[in-house]
């Protein structure tokens, strides 16, 4: 085959990829000072299915969230959005990206200095041309469907745990994102409210077909969102497949966390 | 020892480096849209008017003092009717600039210290950043603008209200009425000597905006962290504005030799 005949075939299959990917990692490493986080992982999403990444804490499953949406530049290797190198982005066109995703941080991170309702409002006010009664009504919406529609106007600080994560979660859906980034939804969340978090996202992803790229330690909320899983271990990839895949694997880590007390 | 030294050394250069950079990246982002007008007066009303009762007492009680003082020093030569141009002369070319500067950095540099790092440690900075939004522009850009803009006139409050301290003192001592007072304050001085010593101040907005913003947005170990930058953000930027006044001073008396001894 002629270098041009390759060169056409690869974007070919580049324009492929993009129309069915949403997110692709390929051969990414990421090192903090001394400490490899990230070692050669590659893994891909197709739109509209979900991909529980799997692992015990410090094995790299924040960091890669972190990189799909740019908050971490990967030493090696690329993070593709819809067939775009994250990496070689402008800041406009990152901006634009950021914009079809939505991110659930571990600790939910809310701005503490505004109400809850003003949080899950933020992206509205920044990025749409609603009127101000649209974006009230839509992040009270939001709110509702995360169990706090009564907490609109109260501030951060005097909300728990689980309900602090559950308006982070409001605030990553308020523009209706075509890809969710959810790390650990159900840490700090009682059982009850687990199961609702995660009927809700399961919700997006069969009505919405939203994107859901879900780091969790909880086995029962991985067979309810997944379509794939990724298990990390040391920052590599230790097991990729569905989760008939992952029922049959022989690997030790594989079954421990199958068969895990949380394993639904 | 020689080891320590270096390290120590190199440490402080890569900071002023770093730094050096983050106030550039501040300046040129400035004149780039958005321009968060919104954020910025937010921060104007934050950092500025709610600095002006620190500013206004403060600006008396040194007015008080420093008549005493000179009353203490002219009298011995029968000039006390100086007084009230020499106070207003003192403060506005230097005392009231350089007060409000580093009053200013303790109030605003620490906030903005800690305001950041606590956001830095808690992901809001990040979070931010993922909701599409430039976090540096956001939260550095705005309070730069608004401490540049705010300072002046901030040193302006402050040396009116240190006149007015002064006229108060003088009152009580001498019985002078407010009318002499400011009139004899006003009548030395001039234009030139209000002008380029209030502008520094915004060289000292900006050094105070972006050193406790550098310092909050590098921060690191959690709440300890969060305290060190609000700590260091006053040190550094006072220790920025009494070496920056002296370069500022010099160039001044090139720019408006009228002004020089």
């Amino acid at each position: 085959m002629s270098v041009v005949a390759g060169r056409a075939l690869e974007q070919e299959s580049a324009v492929v990829a993009a129309a069915t990917l949403a997110v692709q990692l390929d051969r990414v490493s990421k090192s903090f000072d001394d400490k490899r986080v990230l070692d050669q992982v590659s893994l891909s999403v197709e739109k509209g299915t979900g991909l529980v990444i799997l692992g015990r804490s410090g094995t790299g499953k924040s960091v890669t969230l972190r990189t799909i949406i740019g908050l971490v530049r990967p030493d090696s290797g690329r993070v593709l959005v819809e067939g775009e190198d994250v990496c070689a982005m402008t800041r406009q066109r990152l901006n634009e990206v950021r914009r079809r995703m939505g991110f659930l941080f571990q600790t939910a991170a809310l701005f503490d200095s505004i109400t809850v309702g003003e949080n899950v409002a933020f992206p509205l006010r920044r990025h749409t041309n609603l009127k101000e009664r649209e974006i009230r009504e839509r992040a009270r919406e939001k709110l509702e469907q995360v169990g706090l529609g009564q907490e609109y106007n109260k501030m951060p600080a005097s909300l728990s745990g689980g309900m602090r994560k559950r308006a982070g979660l409001a605030r990553a859906m308020a523009l209706d994102p075509p890809v969710l980034l959810v790390d650990e939804p159900s840490a700090g969340l009682d059982p009850l409210t687990t199961d609702e978090i995660d009927d809700l996202l399961a919700g997006l992803k069969d009505q919405r077909h939203t994107t859901l790229i879900v780091v969790t330690h909880n086995m029962a909320s991985a067979r309810k969102l997944a379509d794939r899983l990724v298990l990390l271990h040391d920052g590599r990839v230790e097991a990729e497949g569905t989760l008939a895949d992952f029922e049959r694997s022989d690997s030790p880590l594989v079954r421990a966390f199958m068969t895990s007390d949380n394993a639904g | 020892m020689l080891d320590a030294t270096g390290r120590t050394i190199l440490a402080i250069s890569g900071g002023a480096g770093e730094l050096s950079l983050f106030g550039l990246r501040a300046m040129r982002d400035a004149f780039r849209p958005p321009f968060e007008f919104g954020e910025i007066l937010r921060q104007l009303h934050e950092l500025g008017l709610r600095s002006a009762p620190l500013i206004a007492v403060s600006g008396v009680a040194v007015g008080v003092v420093l008549s005493m003082h000179t009353r203490a020093s002219l009298e011995r030569f029968g000039a006390e009717s100086m007084i009230p141009a020499g106070l207003a002369m003192v403060l506005v070319r230097e005392t009231g600039p350089l007060t409000a500067a580093l009053l200013l950095s303790g109030r605003i540099g620490a906030g903005i210290g800690a305001e950041l790092g606590a956001m830095r440690v808690t992901e809001q900075i990040d979070a931010l950043e993922a909701s599409a939004v430039d976090a540096f522009k956001y939260l550095v850009v705005t309070r730069a603008l608004a401490c540049v803009i705010a300072l002046p006139i901030l040193t302006t409050v402050m040396n009116f209200c240190g006149m007015l301290g002064g006229f108060l003192a003088e009152h009580a001592a001498s019985g002078m009425s407010l009318r002499l007072y400011f009139d004899r304050s006003f009548s030395v001085i001039d234009v030139a000597d209000y002008v380029p010593a209030t502008m520094k101040t915004m060289v000292f907005g900006f050094i105070i905006a972006v050193t406790s913003s550098y310092l909050g947005f590098t921060t690191t170990s959690g709440t300890e962290g969060v305290g060190r930058a609000s700590t260091r953000s006053v040190v550094v930027s006072s220790i920025l504005i009494i070496v920056s006044n002296v370069i500022l001073v010099r160039l001044i008396f090139f720019l408006f030799p009228g002004l020089s001894p």
